[in-house]
């Protein structure tokens, strides 16, 4: 973001500023370089002011819901409250703007919102407050809800690509590359097995191979890296920098310190819904190791910075 | 200039219109907004084959342990007919005063069983797969749609099942079996409307699911499934505009056309005037009425 653009336009202002104040026409030709300056890098998801709530049914304590859902039945104008549904505010008044090229991690603790925050901006959940804007459809590398346990590898391959919107003819003809990938034939034909024959990481394998098999303009992944054995990983780390040169631009939601410094330049910080921190990833890394005290990245990282 | 901020929400970002003048000027669209109904019929129909690969998959998917597989698709609907048969025919030996009750019966059985799993399915369309709503992105008519079809499908089994049982009570083969054809097609697209009216409804209140079986079941006994309507038009005792009622309920008069063109000794006097206008009637106002309906919520599936 800020940290990228370029420092002329400061040092220029600063000359302006001591020199004298400027004239209206010189102010419409700085205001017009300044613009020029922003267009230089092209935005491609801007969160402006993302407001996100959960409402979850039944929370009312104990022997209570009967009559709460009761209320709800008869008296439909009472506030949510009353009624018995809890609101769970996942992200609050969280503003950024990504753009094309740029890799973002997305850190956290556990609940803080980084993947509620990327389902919205893949516009998969509504957002209560503020907008989001993006170039073209984000798609979230995630396909796990369409496959079913009871069909075959090779026919999950199929419903899978067709549930991301690959056409019939895509799939087949990534077929291949899509079952070669995940790895699953190396022990037997085991393709044509039913998938809840698969052991858990087999079917892992499976289902990112299936995710990765498409192009994507803004690609959210979503703790996809650690799936398989570590031939499998170093084999979906190469094919995660291969859809990132596709790909505009990256989100990637991650636990793992080391995989966000490896693929981000930019991490955005999210805390109780909140963004804490928004900039270079080192310089995130430091303050977030520092916030969950962990001393073993941060010795990794200090070493890293020397 | 990244720096710490305290609890209170960052100040570091601009102010909201200038973010919203920067993605109109890079002409972003808002995520996840509701496409014009033009578009959203472009988008559906380009998802055309998950619709049927979901619907086929989920039907396979459904007897895969069984060890007799998918012999079960058409045993389930003829074990069906042998319980009524059975209950019906041999046990109460009663057959209403209707010729060929059996068929009439079971005829009845199946199409109502249609109307009926559309409904049930199309409640729990989206609330029962908010999984897979809030993973991938696709019209999410495109759900209750593959449930439709999926009992579409279950039902082309049942009706081998009912040729058989057909076939053994004597019901000669006729030119208006074809008919069969315009009925389902009609019967689908009515079942595909209430499905996505009941999907929307389903999604904000999921207690409806709870309902639907009371409800169903009500509009089971009325729509004449185990007795005849065109036997009540005889009797004076119900207010004509009951007996108007019941013979237009759409789920009468799919059954009644079904009926008409099975079974050779059911004729078109117990028809229901108009039967074919009423037909296509309802499945044009249910579904079409009940596409926009689910339309008008698109953006809306998937919160909690």
């Amino acid at each position: 973001m800020a940290e990228q653009t370029p420092k002329n336009p400061e040092i220029r202002d600063e000359i302006l500023d001591e020199v004298r104040e400027e004239t209206p026409d010189e102010r419409m030709m700085r205001e017009r370089l300044e613009r020029l300056d922003g267009d230089e890098k092209i935005p491609t998801v801007v969160c402006d002011g993302v407001d996100i709530v959960y409402r979850v049914n039944g929370t009312g304590a104990g022997r209570g819901s009967a009559t709460a859902a009761l209320n709800r039945m008869f008296r439909r104008q009472q506030t949510e409250k009353a009624a018995g549904v809890r609101k769970v505010h996942a992200v609050k008044k969280v503003s950024f703007v990504a753009y094309k090229g740029e890799a973002i991690g997305l850190i956290g603790t556990n609940g803080s919102g980084k993947s509620t925050l990327l389902k919205a901006v893949a516009g998969l959940l509504p957002v209560e407050n503020g907008h989001i804007y993006t170039n073209g459809q984000p798609s979230l590398l995630g396909v796990n809800a369409a496959l079913m346990n009871d069909l075959t590898g090779e026919r999950n391959v199929y419903l899978g690509g067709l549930a991301m919107g690959m056409s019939r003819e895509q799939v087949k003809e990534r077929y291949q590359d899509i079952v070669d990938f995940s790895g699953i034939n190396e022990k037997g034909d085991f393709i044509t097995l039913p998938m809840r024959t698969y052991s858990s990481g087999m079917a892992a394998r499976l289902r990112f191979s299936i995710a990765a098999a498409k192009d994507h303009d803004v690609l959210l992944i979503d703790e996809a890296l650690a799936t398989g054995d570590r031939r499998f990983q170093m084999r979906s780390e190469e094919r995660i920098r291969e859809l990132r040169a596709t790909a505009g631009t990256v989100f990637l939601v991650s636990h793992n310190n080391k995989s966000i410094r490896d693929t981000c330049e930019r991490t955005i910080w999210l805390e109780r819904g909140e963004l804490r921190l928004d900039g270079p990833t080192e310089d995130v890394m430091k303050e977030y190791e520092a916030f969950t005290g962990d001393k073993s990245d941060k010795k990794a990282g200090a070493r890293k910075a020397a | 200039m990244s720096q710490v901020l305290d609890t209170p929400p960052p100040t570091q970002a601009p102010a909201d219109d200038d973010l919203a003048a920067l993605a109109a000027r890079h002409g972003l669209t808002v995520s996840g907004a509701r496409p014009s109904l033009s578009e959203y019929i472009g988008q559906l129909w380009a998802r055309r084959h998950f619709i049927t690969a979901f619907a086929t998959a989920k039907l396979t998917a459904q007897y895969s342990e069984a060890k007799l597989g998918q012999i079960w698709q058409v045993m389930t609907p003829l074990l069906n007919a042998a319980v009524y048969y059975f209950i019906f025919g041999v046990l109460l030996g009663t057959s209403h005063g209707v010729k060929d009750y059996v068929p009439f019966l079971v005829t009845g059985v199946f199409i109502w069983t249609f109307t009926q799993s559309s409904i049930q399915v199309g409640t729990r369309a989206i609330s029962g797969n908010l999984g897979l709503v809030r993973a991938l992105h696709f019209p999410r008519a495109a759900l209750p749609i593959s449930f439709c079809l999926q009992q579409l499908q279950q039902l082309l089994f049942s009706m081998t099942a009912l040729v058989v049982i057909l076939l053994c009570f004597g019901i000669p083969v006729a030119a208006s079996w074809l008919l069969a054809i315009p009925a389902l097609i009609l019967q689908f697209l009515f079942n595909a409307g209430m499905a996505m009216i009941m999907a929307r409804m389903g999604a904000k209140t999921p207690d409806i699911a709870q309902l639907m079986p009371f409800i169903l079941r009500t509009w089971m006994y009325v729509s004449g499934v185990m007795w005849s309507i065109g036997k009540l038009t005889k009797k004076d005792h119900l207010p004509h505009i009951v007996l108007v009622l019941l013979e237009n309920n759409p789920a009468a008069v799919y059954i009644d056309l079904m009926r008409y063109a099975l079974i050779d000794s059911f004729h078109s006097k117990q028809l229901p005037p108009h039967v074919w206008l009423v037909a296509a009637g309802w499945a044009l106002a249910v579904g079409i009425g009940g596409f926009i309906y689910f339309w008008k919520a698109e953006e809306k599936y998937g919160r909690g």
